[in-house]
């Protein structure tokens, strides 16, 4: 059984499409890489997913429901966590309101505080600073703030659009170590938006590459990187959309 | 010293029902980029409910005979009631309008209000006697002080720390400051938009109905002008405070209040007719000082 399953969908912005008939399946445990050049249409999938821009055609299924038309908050609580481009956090509160944000949708005071200390364990600077406004972190300590808080939320799948951005390499290693652990450890699925390669060929999982709008290659991380068909596809080879 | 005293009160209880109705602009814009020009005719409908409708020159009493401990309660909750339907019939249906179509459409629906009002109590003022005991003065250092201002000053004092309270100690406050600053990002996190949004509205409708309460306390008369012209005023206040910034209107609401009660003392006699063209001649120079006010929020400079 599925856990995310899309079929054919478009998105318009107006007159401009930015996706075109993009079909994919996620199984529980899954990763999957979304690579692809600038403009790719990679950040509007994810975002057609979180509920935030509406597809023009297509179906997307979440948990066995239709979520076509429904809220972001909606999916956010079927077990969606979005980790959207350009870190979000909210300047003007602390990091612990930040992270207490994300876990808004269980109601169980325990959880919340054990989610807390497990997010704290893995980002000990984010404990240090618990009490501080957002707004004054730098880039790489508000990204982790942003994944930190999209795992509060012990989702079922985390959509993370470019987690490497802005990062520490060692810091980007911290941070596959979690979300590879979530996922071997709770069955956490993965969709990551990546520029680069090298980390999918490290982590392994699937790969699809989007180039002016549509999937044009799919297959094996390790194996795609491999082979010549990806920079092909990359680059697309003088051939222009 | 006692001139000065009396000066100050002025100036707080002035400042503090600018304050009320600044703050209850601000929420609305926060979370929902909404200018509210409806705000000033809650005020006027809560008003209009403490009568019964009937265009006499004479007013009928009705919710306005109540004992205090019904009374308050029962405008608080009208003030929401008719905030939050405003916002499910109106402008729920522009959420994803620009700024602009929905500001009309306060406009519009402020409009209906009024002419609502104007049938069904004709537009002439009416007096009613509201704990007009309110009005004895009582002395502070000498000098004297009418209770009403005091108590404004207090209920006012109260009403911020309890928003305060709530904004900074609960949960949907944690969720309303969130959204404020970046709805699309809080809803991704599961932040319930139309809770949250709705329960703006009744906070901003009592708000309404409180400053309500006290101008009727204040000058004894119910009039449909009542609202927009506090309105008014609490509208600049958000503007110079930072349009969005729940302190920024809180300040400047007071602020607004002591320069207008400064101008009339200080300003000669010939020209005090003319007080407000100071005022707002300094409202001019404190935005071409700060354009996005004096708090100008996060928000206001990144929003998805």
């Amino acid at each position: 059984m599925s856990l995310l399953n899309i079929k054919d969908i478009s998105v318009n912005y107006g007159r401009l499409s930015a996706l075109r008939n993009a079909s994919l399946t996620l199984a529980k445990g899954d990763t999957l890489f979304v690579t692809g050049p600038n403009g790719a249409g990679k950040s509007t999938l994810l975002k057609a997913i979180a509920g935030v821009v509406a597809p023009k055609s297509g179906t997307i299924c979440f948990a066995d429901k239709n979520i076509g038309g429904r809220t972001p908050e909606d999916i956010a609580r079927l077990g969606f966590s979005m980790v959207p481009e350009g870190r979000h956090v909210f300047g003007s509160l602390t990091i612990e309101e930040n992270l207490r944000l994300g876990v808004g949708m269980r109601d169980d005071k325990d959880v919340a505080e054990r989610e807390l200390e497990t997010i704290y364990s893995v980002f000990p600077m984010l404990k240090d600073r618990r009490y501080q406004t957002a707004g004054v972190l730098s880039g790489g300590q508000q990204q982790m703030l942003v994944i930190g808080r999209a795992l509060m939320a012990n989702p079922q799948l985390i959509a993370i659009d470019e987690p490497s951005l802005g990062l520490a390499p060692k810091v980007i290693d911290d941070v596959y170590a979690v979300l590879l652990k979530l996922r071997d450890t709770r069955g956490l699925t993965l969709l990551i938006v990546e520029q680069s390669s090298a980390r999918a060929t490290m982590t392994g999982g699937r790969m699809i590459l989007l180039r002016g709008g549509e999937i044009v290659l799919e297959g094996d991380a390790r194996e795609l990187t491999k082979s010549d068909a990806l920079k092909a596809a990359y680059f697309g080879y003088g051939e222009h959309h | 010293m006692t001139a000065l005293l009396q000066i100050l009160f002025d100036a707080l209880s002035l400042g503090s029902l600018y304050a009320l109705g600044a703050i209850g602009i601000a929420l609305i814009f926060g979370v929902m980029r909404l200018v509210n020009f409806a705000h000033g005719d809650y005020i006027s409908f809560c008003v209009f409910a403490l009568l019964w409708p009937s265009i006499d020159a004479a007013a009928i009493v009705f919710a306005g005979q109540l004992p205090a401990y019904l009374l308050i309660p029962i405008i608080l909750a009208t003030g929401a009631c008719l905030s939050m339907l405003s916002e499910v019939l109106v402008f729920r249906r522009f959420r994803n309008a620009n700024p602009a179509t929905m500001m009309i459409a306060s406009f519009a629906l402020g409009f209906v209000i009024k002419y609502t009002l104007l049938m069904l109590f004709s537009s002439r003022p009416k007096s009613i006697d509201l704990w007009s005991e309110l009005a004895l003065p009582v002395e502070i250092l000498d000098a004297r002080i009418p209770l009403l201002q005091v108590i404004t000053i207090i209920i006012t004092v109260l009403i911020l720390a309890a928003l305060v309270a709530f904004l900074k100690r609960t949960r949907f406050g944690l969720e309303m400051r969130a959204a404020a600053e970046n709805f699309t990002m809080a809803r991704m996190l599961g932040v319930r938009a139309n809770a949250v949004i709705l329960l703006a509205f009744a906070i901003s409708g009592m708000l309404a109905a409180s400053i309500g309460l006290i101008l009727v306390t204040q000058t004894g008369t119910v009039d449909i002008q009542m609202g927009s012209s506090v309105m008014l005023v609490a509208f600049i206040a958000t503007v110079i405070g930072g349009l969005g910034s729940l302190p920024g209107a809180v300040v400047a609401g007071f602020l607004i209040g002591g320069i207008s009660v400064l101008m009339q003392v200080i300003l000669p006699l010939e020209v005090r007719p003319f007080r407000d063209a100071f005022v707002y001649g300094a409202v001019i120079v404190v935005l071409i000082w700060r354009p996005n006010g004096l708090f100008a929020p996060r928000s206001a400079k990144q929003r998805v």
